[in-house]
This record gives structure tokens, C-alpha cells and sequence, in this order.
């Protein structure tokens, strides 16, 4: 690496102060220059685990609610599983279509990175989209919130990985407009790779969320 | 933790014929990605089968099957489409994610624990059916 041997910083003492040259440090630790991301990847990946640790409290509080029916209806009469497998594919897709746009962002490919990315949103769009007709349908047959601890827990739990999806589609067109306006600059292409890592991040919740929700819910 | 190779292999311009998933973050090929894309379909697409037609006869065993493949999935995951291994960010992102494993096991699992000990000591059955209507 290119930093090693030289000074990266001078101490303030001078020559005078004890007859001693001043002191010289030396990096001996290479660091990532080359790499535009600096520090900020490893401090998003820390927000990230620390975002996972809030699903993991939801996901138990879910677990410890999810027999608590209080005479309302049970996870196997108001699941439709065809709909949340729709969902499932929904964002599974999304998130190659992420993983292809940040290559074309590799390749320096502007308007691939740009498609590919509105193909993103689109099916992060329509996820979210049929979330709330899930919603909408479970609150029109009586199945809402304040009916049971088990609804309860469900819609935290599911509204609450519903909304990092919405906040990731904002994130998604307003990284649209700054490539259209700045281009392919290091700044973009640091805020696009935390912007996929977010959005893969979320795919991995979801797995829990239609298997420990969904698919056991309706074996139980 | 500070091999050359990881910081190389980080690089916004480097070579990306590097087999997949290299040491950067979001710095996938193109075939790592379809591999994790075509693993995790396969990954969804089993559990939904299972639960769905009831191929398998016994519940407890789908439910087995079920937890276990997500786990797979979720492995899947992390390795192709969020990059972490030992070498991207000096191993620091596996740290952190193996402690937050440990974190979300101890949260998830001791939650279970204490409130199924807590309902089956604190709840006799006579209290609960007043709970029923």
C-alpha cells in the first residue's frame, strides 16, 4: 500500500521544547484509499445488525403472542398463502434486480444502473402494494389489531418490515434522481451500495417473516 | 486482518473476473448473484410446496423442514447477496454479524423460554377458560 512510511501525522511539540527532535508517527496499517467507501460501509453494516436486532425483539414478542388468539381467528383461517407467495417472489426478484444494478454501477453503466433499479422499485412497489390488500382484507373480515395479542403482534411485526420496504422504495427514487443529476460520482456509488445492502437485509427478514409467520402459522 | 488481497479485491475499478462473492461490499459478479437468486428460489419454492400440498404426511416434520431451509436460505443470503465472509472489511462485518446472531438467538430463544414457564406456571386452567370468549 502507498501510505506505508509516510507521516500521517506531526506532533505539535517543537525542536525547543526538550532538546529532542519532534516526534514522527508513522501508519503502519495500511488503509483502504482506494476504496470510497471508507469507514461508512462497516458503520451501515452496524446500523444493519442493530436493525436486526429490533426485528429479532418483534419476531419474539410475535412468538410469545402467536397463540394468544383471545377467541379471534387462528394464523390457518385468515392466511392466503398463494398471496404471500406472490409477495415472496415480489421481493426475491427485487433483490437480483438490485444485485444486477449495482453490477451495471460497477461497470460504470449510468443508465443500466438506473433501469435496473426502477425494475427494482417497481417490484418493491408492488410488494408493498400487496401487503396493504393483504391488510386491507384481513381488517374488512374483523382479523385487525385490537383483536387478539396474536394480530397484534402479527401486524408490528409485518407493518414493521412494510415500512423499512417503503423507506428503502423513497431511498431507491431519490438515489434515481441524485445518479440522473451527479452521475456515477464515489458519493452515489457509496449511498447505492449501503441503499442494497438495506434492501438485501430486508429480503433476509422476510424469509423469517413467511416462514416463522406464514408457513408455520398455518401448520399450527 | 489487514491482507492486501481484501483490499485489492475491494476495489471500485479491480478486476472482476474474481471468483464470487469477492472481499468488498456490494461487489458481487454477476454469477454470484444468479447462483444466490436461483438458490434462494429453490429455497422458497420447497417450504411453500411442502406446507401448501401437505406432501408430507406428518406436520412436525414439515415444520422441521421448513425452519431448516430457512436457515439454509437465510445463509444463502447473507454469503451471495450481502457479500459478508472473513476478508470483506478486514472480518469486521462477520463479527459483527456472528454477535448479532448470538444476540437475536438469546432474545428470540429466552423470550420462548421464560414466558412458556411463565404461562404454564402462572395460568392454572380455571383462570384461563375466564380469558376464553
Amino acid at each position: 500500500m502507498t501510505t506505508q512510511a509516510q507521516p500521517a501525522y506531526a506532533g505539535n511539540h517543537s525542536a525547543g521544547d526538550d532538546g529532542t527532535q519532534p516526534p514522527i508517527f508513522y501508519e503502519t496499517e495500511a488503509h483502504e484509499h482506494d476504496h470510497s467507501s471508507g469507514g461508512t460501509m462497516l458503520g451501515f453494516w452496524i446500523y444493519l445488525m442493530s436493525d436486526a436486532l429490533i426485528f429479532a425483539t418483534l419476531f419474539a414478542t410475535y412468538g410469545v403472542m402467536s397463540t394468544s388468539y383471545a377467541g379471534g381467528p387462528a394464523p390457518s383461517q385468515i392466511f392466503a398463502l398463494p398471496l404471500v407467495a406472490l409477495n415472496t417472489a415480489m421481493l426475491l426478484i427485487s433483490s437480483i434486480t438490485c444485485g444486477m444494478g449495482m453490477i451495471a454501477m460497477e461497470e460504470g453503466k449510468k443508465g443500466a444502473t438506473q433501469l435496473w433499479f426502477a425494475i427494482t422499485f417497481l417490484f418493491g412497489a408492488a410488494f408493498v402494494g400487496i401487503e396493504l390488500y393483504e391488510f386491507a382484507e384481513l381488517i374488512h373480515e374483523g382479523a385487525t389489531p385490537m383483536r387478539s395479542g396474536f394480530l397484534s403482534a402479527f401486524f408490528t411485526l409485518v407493518g414493521t418490515h412494510g415500512l423499512h420496504v417503503t423507506v428503502g422504495l423513497i431511498w431507491i427514487l431519490v438515489m434515481l434522481v441524485q445518479i440522473q443529476q451527479r452521475g456515477l460520482v464515489p458519493e452515489n456509488r457509496r449511498r447505492m451500495m449501503c441503499l442494497s445492502m438495506f434492501w438485501h437485509l430486508l429480503d433476509v427478514v422476510w424469509i423469517g417473516v413467511f416462514t416463522f409467520v406464514y408457513l408455520l402459522g398455518v401448520l399450527r | 486482518m489487514s491482507a492486501p488481497h481484501a483490499h485489492n479485491s475491494a476495489h471500485p475499478h479491480g478486476d472482476h473476473g474474481a471468483p464470487p462473492p469477492d472481499g468488498g461490499h456490494g461487489h458481487g459478479s454477476r454469477r454470484g448473484y444468479v447462483i444466490g437468486f436461483l438458490l434462494s428460489a429453490v429455497l422458497t419454492a420447497i417450504p411453500f410446496w411442502l406446507v401448501m400440498t401437505g406432501a408430507l404426511a406428518d406436520v412436525q416434520a414439515t415444520a422441521i423442514t421448513v425452519v431448516g431451509l430457512a436457515f439454509v436460505q437465510i445463509i444463502v443470503h447473507t454469503y451471495f447477496f450481502l457479500h459478508v465472509n472473513n476478508k470483506a472489511e478486514g472480518g469486521w462485518t462477520m463479527m459483527a454479524l456472528l454477535f448479532t446472531v448470538v444476540i437475536v438467538a438469546i432474545v428470540i430463544a429466552g423470550s420462548l423460554w421464560i414466558m412458556f414457564h411463565l404461562n404454564s406456571n402462572m395460568m392454572p386452567m380455571a383462570h384461563e377458560t375466564t380469558f376464553g370468549g
